[in-house]
């Protein structure tokens, strides 16, 4: 080692190894050691002009080739010559707000029995063609990937078009005449009919179904959340009163205790990782940095996991006793504990940190059990906690899953009989689909709302088409004294009616919905209020608070937690990022949008441990080319056999197995959509934890899954991470240090004039556009993601394509794993490597680190170099650099040489290997007139061979730019936005103008933790990163 | 004969004149009145009421003679009084023209509505046959003598051209009885111009060389005209003259194409800001191009079709919600990967748009002006200077760009108005 003693040291910090993929760990993987060879995945043919008996045995001559070349010439040059004649047509009478060119915004509420949340809904000529967050609503203004992506599903073209009955198309009166007379008769016999909805958090939809329980006495409400929180829900109504979550706020929060609650996911409803977000950044004074410590105890690895300080791995079984021995250390009654020493390290770690922190501390936990939620409250009251709300319940969640299973039952056996059910699809979502779906066929009555065929409403005599929610009226309580409205952004494109119109009508009123709720919300909620104001707004708080009970915790036991224990498999169901509960499953976004751990597309599977995978016989296998092959496996819940393809997943606590929800559906779905496999089948009594029994089973699963692709041609140091006590102690140079390149024996900085190769160009005048991005904050929630498909007409190319590493999101979420569990650790496991051997095997070692990695995610886009590598070799000049930062993309001149894709280092350049509009091989939303509708008509829509990238949203750039001419005024900072920027409900994202010395972006440039990607590459990117900083050091308690 | 006909028309001439000379100082009062009204009717009334025509209120010729000059007084100075009154012919025309209430004109004097009715109660008189008599002979008569000229000459010639026949003929005749030769000496044989082309090495390669440069230069000026559309004039389903909109009736262009102040797009105008004008204007009776057909029938006959498009009943004065949307051929087609925005341009630059769409008060049928290229673009972006004044937007950035390259005004071309990602996205 010829480095000095200090020059190692420094390198250590910020080369520690990284990974994507297990196989990287093992030195002796070749096709991995190709990979980072070799930058073209698929080897080239370079043999077939060589090649002569092939090609004289060809059927094409050189003449005959010749001939073709020549005609197509001639032919595409007279096809020129001639233009299509292009008609326009406008309105007769133009509405007044519609402007052709100009965009208007609709604040609006997306509530669908999942994702609740107020958002602005931007259109242009009448057509919604982008959801953005709310920034102003006080709860829940903040849209996940699934919010995002819903416009889509407004467009699909398999949405019902109209009333059925009994498979056949019926008009609307028809229907009320038909339901009508059947309601009348079952209530005349006193019959009993359910009817079921999601949970609808919707007062006036409340008061609808109420009066036409009034009306028909035979009726039960019965309330069914697909994913239940059933025993949070049950908890809270014990010591509250109420059903309703307990909020909370992460934004001050100290120390975060979370057992298996995917607080930046979808737990309780979703909607705190702005909050949680917040906490994570650190703050003060130099030296005495603070940020909050979080520990997830958890099965498979969910996004809080990743993002969390401390992991831990365990079981369900175990996740209970550590609730139960937290619970005992805190308040005093400590009665011993079966934990793994392991584990009960952690637990102990977490409770003195707890105690320390006191009100700035909270503990939250997903663990489905009643007694396990109670204690969870308890803690946090008597904790005091300053991020436990519970004084205002979120109401989002109001399913009842005892009363659900009953109703089940009822059906069953034959009690009830008739069915309503709106918007839920109860024979594909629960454990007994096919014998319930068999039931509701012999119903004498049933009817379903829905707005696509599915199998519930396959099984039922009529179906009552609803609207999309962007078409529809409605109103949410999301927490108790918080509001938000809904209107409809577009008129329905089909032969639509709301359920509440419907249930209106049925019960005889005559009024309609809108009426309704205006009247509703003027004698009820709005008091002196306007009610335009309200709907121009989206949401309205009247400060009134729910009446609660006051707690009383003294009667919990934990003794059924402390004596948990763990099957020797169990199955941990959940739900992923994109897909959700599946209600969007022929969303061609989020069926393309990458898993943010797993970093697979267009699949659900069995994520199962290395040392479960290799007991058991089951593999994962990369292709030459970069994809992913996995082994089939047989999974066992009760008498219900599933075969699922295995993915095996660093973090996965041994014993566990993960399966997502949301995949396995086939109606209503086109083709391409129809993949993975149903979890509900195995989602009993609706527990997310089952005891399993996996068994090796025959094929190999081909997945899409990008984690391999586009290599970094091994380097391994575009993440930079420290930790708090390294970022308070020791200076920038040791932690963020700036590469170095020697010049005539004098060492400079790589960013230094003196060693540039380029001229400078002044960008000193006008704007300079900046992106930052904070790896602290940013959770890897993909929100940005679909935010930037919707905003720039990204094509979705499909499952195969995906699989050639051909996709073509602009922006990627790289996800990196680092194997030592702590700082410290690394960097002596990697001190005392001496040698080459020492070395292999050291690394060999460092797969057990798969156990439990840290990750780290990491946004990439185009990179916007000042000095681009991409620019110089373009040999039509087709990407060219603008004064204002953007590197600029002229799709028209692009020839697709692909020699800028090459040269970027970054490899954010996609490429339209085919048409992916209008093209009969593809079927996805470019593909059709419906789904075209949701193009922006600001962005060009690219053609076959051409490359495209990231554009630093030009076209709002330029927008604000001309809208200020427009009005003659100067451009305050936070105007200027990219989709990405204004899609990042946790603030990781900061977009301006840098030569405006005020600007938040400009400040973030000064920051000690800003770094840029490669920068001993020495491009100077528009786009920053601030350098991760984690809090896991055990000594600053 | 003639100048006996001359002499009667003289003297059927002078006795009309000496009889409208006569008859002059007894209407010259009634005419007065007559004017006057005419100038009133034109700035109060002609918005809902046609002489003799129902519009939004009824026709108004012979109106003096269906109401009481009082009750007129009255109506017209204050309807809605009246019509509260309860005044049984107030109540009746008020319902009949469906409860549209008609303006007050509080300041018209009794005078003034008098003047209005003597306008409308006024017959033009049909205009006098007689006088066109004497012009019309005048005119029969030298269209005769033209001819008859014409057809003396012609005989003239041909008489002419006998006499030349008859004379050749004797002289060869004499020739040949003098025993003169007058065969023509026999010519030397030559090569034949195109043989002596091809022998001429010189020449052919010269010839070819001109032959592909000419035909070079001709394949560059098709090839670069394809897919540009100057001049591009389609046919479209109504006839809509710029000419008499913005030309004669001076209508300003963002009238119609409003978008264009703040918007991307121009928008082709939406029918009821048409029906903002032609609720009223029924007829076309403008002037009139007989050459190119376009009568004033031709041009009623457009204003029918946009009131079938936009589904108005002229009879009943109202909207029936019948539209047929009209189906315009779009002239200027700018490729999808460019970006253009009128009002930048139209508001923020103040170009006049007649500087890209050329002189359209003058086109009768529009047309495409300009190549719509981008070379034109990027020409009128280095010439033209950004328009800072008054725009704070500009204020610094215009302060150290004009320093950094030392001139009093920036072109579009140093604000940066070259760069490809600002018209490509």
């Amino acid at each position: 080692m010829s480095l000095l003693k200090g020059d190692q040291e420094r390198l250590m910090a910020s080369n520690k190894t990284y990974w994507k993929n297990i196989d990287q760990l093992n030195p002796d993987d070749e096709v991995v050691q190709k990979m980072e060879q070799n930058e073209f995945v698929t080897k080239l043919p370079e043999d077939f002009l060589t090649d002569e008996k092939t090609l004289e045995d060809s059927s094409t001559s050189r003449r005959d080739f010749l001939k073709y070349v020549g005609f197509s010439t001639a032919a595409a040059t007279l096809a020129a010559c001639e233009g299509p004649v292009i008609k326009s047509v406008p309105y007769v009478v133009q509405p007044e707000q519609i402007r052709p060119g100009i965009a208007n915004y609709y604040a609006t509420t997306i509530g669908d029995g999942f994702d609740f949340s107020s958002i602005l809904i931007k259109t242009r000529e009448g057509r919604p063609i982008k959801v953005e967050s709310n920034p102003d609503a006080p709860t829940l203004g903040c849209a996940n990937a699934r919010v995002h992506a819903s416009v889509l599903s407004l467009y699909d073209t398999l949405r019902l078009q109209g009333p059925e009955a009994e498979g056949k198309d019926i008009s609307w009166d028809n229907l009320y005449l038909q339901t009508g007379a059947m309601l009348k008769a079952l209530s005349a016999t006193n019959k009993k009919v359910v009817l079921m909805t999601p949970t609808l958090a919707s007062p006036s939809s409340q008061k609808v179904i109420n009066n036409f329980i009034k009306v028909f006495s035979n009726v039960e409400h019965v309330v069914y959340d697909v994913i239940s929180s059933d025993a949070a829900l049950n908890a809270y109504e014990n010591y509250y009163g109420i059903r309703g979550l307990a909020d909370y706020d992460f934004s001050e929060v100290k120390v975060l205790v979370s057992i298996d609650a995917d607080i930046v996911g979808d737990w309780q409803g979703g909607g705190f990782e702005g909050g949680y977000a917040k906490s994570r950044i650190p703050k003060g004074d130099d030296g005495k940095a603070e940020m909050s410590w979080h520990i997830q105890f958890e099965s498979n690895m969910s996004l809080s996991g990743a993002n969390a300080d401390h992991r831990v791995p365990c079981t369900p079984a175990d996740q209970k006793n550590v609730l139960a021995y937290i619970y005992d250390s805190l308040t005093g009654s400590s009665s011993g504990s079966s934990l793994p020493n392991s584990i009960k390290e952690s637990a102990d770690k977490a409770i003195i940190r707890l105690k320390a922190a006191g009100v700035n501390g909270v503990l939250v936990s997903g663990i489905e059990d009643e007694t396990a939620q109670g204690i969870v409250l308890a803690i946090n009251s008597w904790l005091k906690s300053q991020a436990f709300q519970p004084e205002s319940p979120k109401l989002i969640r109001q399913g009842n899953a005892t009363s659900v299973q009953k109703v089940f039952k009822e059906i069953e056996n034959g009690t009830v009989k008739g069915l309503i059910t709106v918007g839920v699809n109860p024979v594909f979502t629960s454990a007994n689909g096919s014998k319930l779906g068999k039931a509701i066929k012999n119903l004498e009555f049933s009817l379903a709302f829905a707005s696509k065929k599915d199998e519930t409403s396959e099984a039922s005599k009529f179906i009552a088409s609803t609207p999309h929610y962007l078409e529809s009226w409605g109103d949410y309580e999301m927490k108790s004294g918080h509001f938000a409205l809904s209107q409809p952004t577009i008129r329905p494109l089909f032969d639509t009616q709301q359920f509440q119109d419907v249930l209106l009508r049925l019960t005889g009123e005559n009024t309609n919905y809108y009426d309704f709720i205006k009247e509703y919300w003027n004698s009820s909620i709005l008091g002196s209020s306007s009610w335009s104001a309200a709907l121009h707004d989206g949401y309205f708080s009247n400060g009134k608070s729910a009446k609660l009970t006051k707690p009383n915790f003294s009667a919990i036991d934990p003794r059924g937690l402390r004596k948990a224990s763990a099957p020797k498999m169990s199955l941990v169901l959940y739900t992923k990022t994109g897909m959700g509960d599946g209600q969007q499953a022929n969303n061609p976004w989020l069926q393309e949008f990458p898993d943010p751990i797993t970093r697979v597309s267009w699949d659900n599977y069995l994520t199962l441990s290395m040392t479960d995978a290799n007991a058991l016989g089951l593999k994962n296998t990369n292709t030459s080319n970069g994809a992913l092959n996995g082994s089939y496996a047989s999974v066992t819940v009760g008498d219900t056999t599933i075969k699922v393809p295995v993915l095996i997943q660093p973090g996965q606590a041994n014993g566990t197995a993960g399966l997502s929800f949301g995949y396995g559906k086939r109606l209503g779905l086109k083709p391409e959509m129809q993949t993975g496999v149903n979890a509900y089948t195995v989602y009993e009594n609706f527990q997310k934890v089952q005891s399993v029994q996996i068994k090796d089973a025959e094929g190999e699963h081909e997945f899409a899954c990008v984690q391999l692709h586009n290599t970094l041609m091994g380097r391994g140091d575009i993440i930079k991470e420290t930790t708090l006590e390294v970022f308070n102690t020791k200076d920038k140079k040791y932690w963020n240090a700036m590469p170095q390149v020697s010049k005539n024996h004098m060492e400079f900085d790589v960013t230094s004039p003196e060693v540039d190769m380029w001229q400078e160009f002044d960008r000193s005048i006008g704007h300079h556009f900046n992106l930052s991005i904070d790896l602290n904050s940013c959770t890897g929630c993909g929100a940005c993601v679909i935010a930037c498909h919707a905003e720039n007409n990204v094509p979705v190319v499909g499952k195969a394509e995906v699989r050639k590493s051909r996709d073509m999101h602009w922006l990627r979420i790289d996800r990196y794993y680092s194997s030592a569990a702590s700082f410290e650790g690394d960097n002596e496991t990697k001190d005392a490597i001496s040698g080459i051997g020492d070395s292999l095997s050291t690394f060999g070692e460092m797969e057990q680190a798969s156990a439990n990695p840290q990750v780290a995610f990491q946004p990439v886009m185009c990179q916007h170099c000042n000095h681009a590598p991409c620019e110089t070799v373009c040999p039509v000049a087709a990407t060219s650099h603008g004064r204002q930062g953007q590197n600029h993309m002229a799709y028209n001149r692009c020839v697709g040489t692909r020699y800028c894709a090459n040269n970027c280092p970054y490899k954010v350049r996609r490429f339209n290997w085919f048409l992916y509009n209008k093209n009969d091989e593809f079927d996805y939303h470019m593909n059709n007139d419906l789904g075209r509708m949701v193009l922006n008509p600001d962005v060009v829509v690219r053609s076959r061979g051409v490359m495209e990238k990231c554009s630093f949203c030009i076209q709002m750039t330029q927008k604000t730019i001309l809208d200020a001419k427009l009005k003659g005024e100067e451009i305050k900072d936070g105007t200027f936005q990219t989709a990405c920027s204004n899609a990042c409900s946790t603030g990781a994202m900061t977009f301006g103008d840098i030569n405006d010395k005020e600007s938040e972006v400009s400040k973030l440039l000064e920051d000690k933790r800003m770094y840029h990607l490669l920068e001993a590459v020495g491009t100077k990117p528009n786009v920053m990163y601030h350098t991760k900083v984690r809090n896991t050091d055990d000594k600053t308690i | 004969m003639t100048i006996n006909r001359n002499w009667k028309s003289y003297l059927y001439f002078s006795l009309i004149i000496i009889g409208i000379l006569t008859s002059l100082p007894a209407s010259a009062q009634s005419d007065d009145a007559v004017q006057a009204g005419k100038k009133l009717f034109n700035a109060n009334c002609a918005a809902c009421h046609k002489l003799n025509k129902r519009a939004v209120g009824p026709a108004l010729r012979g109106i003096s003679s269906k109401y009481d000059r009082e009750w007129l007084y009255s109506w017209i100075k204050n309807s809605t009084a009246m019509v509260k009154s309860g005044d049984a012919q107030a109540v009746a025309i008020y319902e009949e023209y469906n409860g549209s209430v008609m303006t007050s004109f509080l300041q018209f004097s009794n005078d003034d509505i008098d003047n209005i009715i003597a306008y409308t109660d006024y017959v033009p008189p049909a205009p006098a046959m007689t006088t066109a008599v004497p012009v019309v002979s005048g005119q029969a008569s030298g269209g005769i003598s033209n001819s008859i000229i014409l057809v003396a000459l012609a005989m003239v010639f041909v008489v002419l051209v006998i006499m030349l026949l008859l004379v050749q003929r004797t002289l060869i005749r004499i020739a040949a009885a003098s025993g003169v030769d007058i065969t023509p000496p026999q010519k030397p044989k030559r090569t034949p111009l195109w043989q002596a082309f091809i022998q001429n090495q010189f020449l052919i390669i010269v010839s070819v060389i001109l032959l592909l440069l000419s035909s070079a230069y001709f394949a560059y000026g098709f090839l670069m005209q394809v897919g540009v559309d100057q001049g591009y004039m389609p046919v479209q389903p109504i006839h809509y003259s710029h000419k008499i909109h913005a030309g004669a009736n001076q209508i300003e262009c963002k009238y119609c194409h409003s978008s264009a102040r703040v918007s991307k797009h121009s928008g082709i105008p939406s029918l009821n800001v048409c029906m903002n004008c032609h609720r009223n204007i029924a007829e076309y009776n403008g002037e009139e191009d007989l050459e190119n057909g376009y009568t004033k029938e031709f041009y009623t006959k457009e204003i029918k079709k946009l009131y079938t498009a936009v589904g108005w009943d002229e009879t009943n004065q109202q909207y029936t919600g019948e539209t047929q949307p009209v189906k315009w051929v779009r002239i200027h087609n700018l490729p999808d990967f460019v970006y253009f925005n009128h009002a930048q341009h139209v508001e923020v630059g103040e170009i006049a748009c007649q500087k890209c769409h050329g002189p359209v008060e003058e086109m009768e049928i529009m047309y495409q002006y300009s190549p719509l290229t981008m070379g034109w673009c990027i020409n009128c972006h280095r010439e033209t200077n950004v328009k800072v004044e008054n725009n704070e937007y500009y204020t610094k950035i215009h302060e150290a760009l004009s320093k950094k390259y030392g001139v009093e005004k920036l072109t579009v071309a140093q604000m940066g108005g070259l760069e490809c990602g600002k018209c490509h996205y």
